[in-house]
């Protein structure tokens, strides 16, 4: 072999070990998964032994409302705790993104949450919650309040709250380190030009984070519809419906109702719609850098 | 245009301490240029003047009014920085408009202002461009721009031409002479780079240290520097020093050291209030002309040890006893390493320095 043409192959042989591991761990159990959607699969049969049925499981999941009704919960809950986290997780850095004393410290603290394990999360809150015992309700009653329905009437609230609660630190480092990032000169001269705080947070800080900020809130949104083990551990989807996200449901599908078939093609549909997710969430930061050149050299025409 | 005062302006980090005491006046409409090593507080006065620093001590008077609690944005002032300090996501035109934006002023009030500097900088081609795509020399005209968009009395520049390579920043000074011209501000300028305060400030102010070693006019604190400090800043090449004694010989005063014996003028001497004891002679190198004919009395022995060809002029490196003078010669002039040449120094350019307080005599 000439030495030109080792040359080309070295890289190659060097992600070698990545690719295979990626082809065993990814894409085997994504085509699996794909091919399993189109069958009719019970766990008690081997997958050869399936029937095929094309699109049978994708267009009863459409019709079916006991899924739709899952989706539309899921996509409360995703959008309604990315939104908030994003708000709360950016607000507490640019409130803290400042040298007093013991600052360290209390980020380090606000960042514990992330670190606790979602199972555990889960048994904390559904303790908290508790009608009778837990936290929330003691201390109203103790003040003399009514105590809430916090797992039953509220449950999803209760969820949201407990996501937020968790993920918000996540949302919150991320912008610090942007925020750190700044050039310092540029929040300066924007203060000699008169910007006030809030101004400076408009027209500077959050325009600049903002790169930062998209792909956080895109890998938010991500973990937030494949969420599982804080629901089942605290409210199991119920009470009803109400909270039984969609990856809640495929797990239900496939060990309670025994339809692998159905909830892989449950979880296509999950992939799908992060994969649009994604896909618009780009295009949007395409189109608008392309609106703003557009702009640019129209003005310039004009001038 | 407002007259600047700082009233006795100290500034401590912790216990550091690294202005001690800054008095100053800067008047109307006067280009004032803040110079010396790093370090030495310039730009430490200058960022306390614009906001940006706290004030330990003393006061700040811009028009006899304190503003030392101000913020930025309350004292009137624009400022370009170092580093240039653009708007990443803005392009140029939004760069130079941010302020009146802020401001809210009307959209054709402020196109007109826009295109008004960009006319000024020579920026009107790049008005649409990010500062991602334009270079450093573009960069710095935006700053530039930037800050007389704001209409503001005071002009605050902070070192703004030593991120360019050495022939922009030549080109940038001259632009920023004639700019001066057109823009009647006060303006503030600080640089580490002498030649930079001497072209173009009304007034220059010598820090080191903390302190201020001396201000007046270039040509005042080049002809007649205050301290050994400030003799050795300004000029390039700068000011040789040797270490003499006084002695009287006959009626004339002499500086006597290894290798010279210089009288000093008469008039001169009856200044200096002391006829003997340690001084440093100090001679700039334009100051000593190749005159191998020159009395002994006005004359250094100078043997050649490195000679640095730079065009018109080669810049010689000698030795004169034990110490090392600069001097500049034509380059014409045939001379060979090791050789001993003699110069004549021209004897009103005489300056003499205290030992222990390094003031000047």
């Amino acid at each position: 072999m000439s030495t030109a043409r080792a040359n080309r192959i070295t890289p190659y042989l060097f992600m070698a070990p990545a690719a295979v591991i990626m082809a065993i761990a990814l894409l085997y159990p994504l085509g699996f998964m794909v091919y399993g959607s189109f069958r009719d699969w019970d766990p008690s049969q081997s997958i050869g032994e399936t029937e095929f049925v094309g699109f049978k499981n994708y267009v009863t999941l459409w019709f079916d409302p006991a899924f739709r009704e899952s989706l539309s919960v899921t996509l409360i809950f995703a959008f309604s705790v990315v939104t908030a986290e994003m708000i709360l997780g950016v607000g507490l850095a640019l409130l803290l993104d400042r040298n007093i004393r013991g600052m360290s410290l209390l980020r380090t603290l606000f960042i514990l949450p992330m670190m606790i394990a979602p199972v555990v999360v889960g048994l904390m809150w559904r303790y908290m919650y508790h009608p009778t015992v837990g936290t929330f309700n003691r201390t109203l009653k103790s003040m003399g309040l009514e105590g809430v329905d916090w797992l039953g009437q509220h449950a999803l609230l209760s969820v949201i709250i407990a996501d937020i609660w968790q993920w918000t630190p996540f949302i919150f480092i991320l912008a610090l380190a942007a925020l750190q990032s700044l050039p310092r000169s540029a929040l300066e001269a924007a203060r000699i030009d008169g910007a006030t705080a809030w101004q400076q947070i408009i027209h500077i800080k959050l325009p600049l984070m903002m790169p930062v900020l998209v792909v956080t809130a895109l890998l938010r949104l991500i973990d937030a519809f494949k969420v599982l083990e804080v629901i089942l551990v605290m409210t199991e989807g119920g009470p009803g419906l109400s909270t039984e996200i969609v990856a809640l449901r495929i797990s239900r599908t496939a060990t309670e109702f025994r339809e692998l078939g159905t909830a892989a093609a449950m979880s296509n549909y999950l992939l799908i719609l992060l994969l649009l997710f994604t896909i618009g969430m780009f295009t949007l930061t395409r189109l608008q850098e392309a609106r703003a050149k557009r702009l640019a050299r129209q003005i310039q025409e004009d001038e | 245009m407002p007259e600047i005062r700082l009233d006795g302006l100290v500034k401590r980090y912790g216990n550091v301490q690294v202005l001690h005491g800054i008095d100053l006046a800067m008047h109307d409409n006067e280009f004032t240029a803040l110079v010396g090593p790093s370090g030495c507080g310039k730009s430490t006065t200058l960022r306390m003047i614009a906001g940006l620093e706290g004030v330990s001590e003393g006061e700040i008077y811009i028009d006899d009014r304190p503003v030392s609690q101000l913020d930025p944005k309350d004292r009137g002032l624009a400022m370009v920085f170092q580093d240039y300090a653009l708007y990443p996501h803005m392009d140029v035109a939004r760069n130079i408009s941010f302020a009146l934006r802020l401001q809210k002023r009307p959209k054709a009030e402020i196109d007109a202002k826009v295109r008004e500097v960009a006319e000024i900088v020579g920026l009107t081609d790049f008005l649409s461009r990010k500062p991602g795509a334009l270079s450093g020399g573009q960069r710095q005209r935006v700053a530039m721009a930037r800050a007389l968009a704001k209409d503001s009395d005071i002009f605050l520049m902070d070192e703004p031409l030593s991120n360019l390579d050495a022939k922009l920043r030549g080109q940038m000074r001259a632009e920023l002479a004639i700019m001066r011209q057109r823009v009647q501000k006060n303006m503030i300028y600080v640089t580490h780079d002498q030649i930079e305060a001497m072209t173009l400030a009304d007034r220059i102010v010598v820090m080191h240290g903390g302190y201020i070693q001396q201000q007046g006019s270039p040509a005042e604190l080049f002809k007649s520097p205050a301290n050994k400090f400030v003799a050795g800043f300004l000029g390039s090449p700068p000011m040789n020093f040797l270490s003499s004694t006084l002695a009287m010989e006959g009626d004339t005063l002499f500086a006597k050291g290894q290798g010279f014996n210089i009288a000093i003028p008469a008039e001169k001497a009856k200044s200096l209030g002391r006829t003997d004891g340690a001084v440093t002679l100090g001679i700039r190198p334009s100051d000593l002309n190749h005159d191998p004919n020159a009395p002994d009395e006005t004359a250094l022995d100078l043997q050649v040890q490195v000679s640095e060809y730079i065009g018109a002029q080669s810049v010689l490196i000698c030795a004169c006893g034990s110490a090392n003078v600069t001097v500049e010669l034509k380059s014409e002039t045939p001379i060979a390493l090791n050789e001993t040449l003699r110069f004549a120094v021209r004897p009103e350019a005489i300056h003499l320095f205290d030992d222990k307080t390094e003031l000047a005599l």
